[in-house]
């Protein structure tokens, strides 16, 4: 990805090495968090972009409202997200003037899945999360890979510090490798998801660099999307 | 206007300068039923009358939206309608995803008009039998555009098209002056009363129209059934308009006017029916 630069000078070259004169992609890290309930979901994001050590903006959002119901978090090249959800949003415009609805989440993400496979053989280098509501009114979370497979699921972290905070998630709302009996688990509510959701981030942004500033976090039910914000370490 | 030698094809003239192919497209238009558009300040409105149906399906569209700031309403021959209508919303989306802005309308409907005129100057095509009323807002504020087969686009305040469509015509120019200031109900009833002077031999009662707006902070939308019903019930209150009396659609056949619209030819003095002198060489 970025290069230090001292590659230039004699004295580190080294015979055999490649240097690659130009890479297409850029890492411009940050995190996505969604956790999905029984009428609701919650997505977060934090709002840092970089690129190697240098900050390109501390109140970027990196979560995109498709419609009323879904929402797209998308991270990793910033210009590969950019791309990617201009045309979701054309093609998603397509859908409404042919068939005069919205598009279902599940729709949404069967569509996503294949755009991105399409470009199999130049991936958009970006993880997405999309959280929305289904067609029966239950929360969903879709999470995909840079080349577009899809999985279903109730929590999902991706993006630089998706590894550090997708085992928090797995213990606080999956309830794996827990000491508690059966009926003490904690029901998954509406505040929970939220306050499980920040805690991750306060989190991730201690250990990943890439990640902090601030959280947007998306509460979808099928009343609209409610935005909080929450501010993080800066450093 | 009779058969000749003159309007086998889009590209041959004919001696008094006229193109009959392009003129036989504009009556098509008057195939379709009457459309309404008409503007204030703020906003711009659709009206259409729907053929009375019982057996046919509501979705009968004559009002389509474009994109969030325009729409168009159709008079003519649907599937040449859906083709145009698909060419304009993708020639929208582009332009949005290229600039991150609104297709202004004024040259929305240029590229339409280059895209028709293409039509009338090529011998492997015929003109689009469709004339459209184009209801858009934009920066420079609310905009009626007309756009007909012969691809002659004209800005207008307000403009009625389609079967019949002289009587609504005339409705909208007696009101001209009320236009402005009115607010959106008020316009879709205007609409509605200039239809009603359209609506020949059908009945007054069966009336079903399809109403459409888009203005200030209001993205184009086709109104809802019961909005449409509740519309039709204000206007009806409103009474008769009142010229319905004075005129009857009886000697207003819109092949009255000087010559099919756009060519300006006065009807009396063509005679292409006998071509040039003696031309007994030609097939």
């Amino acid at each position: 990805m970025s290069s230090l630069g001292f590659e230039q000078f004699p004295d580190y070259q080294v015979p055999g090495v490649k240097h690659p004169d130009f890479s297409p992609y850029e890492s411009n890290g940050g995190s996505i968090v969604a956790i999905a309930g029984d009428d609701f979901v919650v997505i977060a994001a934090d709002t840092r972009l970089s690129s190697g050590y240098n900050i390109h903006s501390r109140n970027q959002s990196k979560l995109f409202k498709l419609s009323p119901k879904t929402v797209l978090g998308s991270t990793g090249c910033w210009a590969d997200t950019l791309s990617l959800t201009g045309l979701m949003k054309v093609r998603m415009q397509s859908y409404e003037h042919t068939h005069l609805r919205t598009m279902t989440t599940d729709a949404v993400a069967q569509m996503l899945s294949i755009t991105m496979y399409n470009r199999r053989f130049f991936p958009y280098y970006v993880s997405n999360i999309l959280a929305g509501i289904d067609k029966d009114g239950k929360g969903v979370v879709y999470s995909y890979d840079p080349i577009g497979h899809c999985e279903r699921a109730t929590y999902r972290a991706g993006g630089s510090a998706g590894t550090l905070l997708q085992p928090v998630l797995d213990n606080q709302i999956g309830h794996k490798n827990i000491n508690l009996p059966a009926g003490e688990l904690p029901p998954l509510t509406k505040e929970r998801a939220v306050a499980v959701a920040s805690d991750t981030f306060i989190s991730a942004a201690e250990r990943d660099i890439y990640t902090g500033d601030s959280v947007l976090i998306n509460v979808i039910t099928k009343d609209g999307i409610e935005e909080k914000v929450l501010q993080l370490r800066q450093d | 206007m009779f058969r000749n030698q003159y309007d086998s094809d889009t590209t041959v003239w004919s001696p008094q300068g006229r193109l009959f192919q392009v003129e036989y497209a504009m009556e098509a238009v008057k195939q379709g039923t009457v459309t309404v558009g008409l503007k204030s300040k703020d906003y711009a409105v659709l009206v259409a009358l729907c053929r009375a149906s019982s057996d046919v399906d509501s979705i009968q569209r004559k009002i389509m939206s474009v994109d969030a700031h325009l729409g168009i309403a159709i008079s003519g021959l649907t599937a040449d309608a859906r083709q145009l209508c698909h060419y304009l919303r993708s020639e929208c989306m582009a332009y949005r995803h290229s600039y991150d802005t609104e297709y202004p309308v004024r040259r929305f409907v240029e590229s339409l008009g280059n895209k028709m005129q293409a039509t009338t100057q090529s011998y492997n095509r015929r003109p689009y039998g469709v004339g459209m009323l184009v209801a858009g807002y934009d920066v420079k504020g609310a905009h009626i555009y007309q756009v007909m087969p012969s691809a002659t686009v004209l800005n207008c305040k307000s403009m009625a098209i389609g079967a019949r469509s002289q009587s609504a015509r005339t409705y909208l120019e007696r009101n001209l002056g009320n236009f402005e200031n009115c607010d959106m109900d008020e316009l879709i009833c205007h609409g509605i009363q200039a239809i009603r002077g359209s609506l020949g031999t059908e009945d007054q009662q069966d009336l079903t129209i399809n109403a459409a707006v888009v203005g200030k902070d209001r993205p184009f939308k086709v109104l809802t059934d019961s909005d449409n019903q509740r519309c039709l019930m204000q206007a009806k209150g409103m009474g008769q308009p009142s010229f319905i009396d004075a005129f009857s659609e009886k000697g207003m056949s819109d092949d009255d006017e000087q010559g099919p619209s756009g060519s300006g030819v006065p009807r009396d003095i063509e005679s292409d029916d006998i071509g040039p002198s003696e031309s007994t060489t030609g097939p």
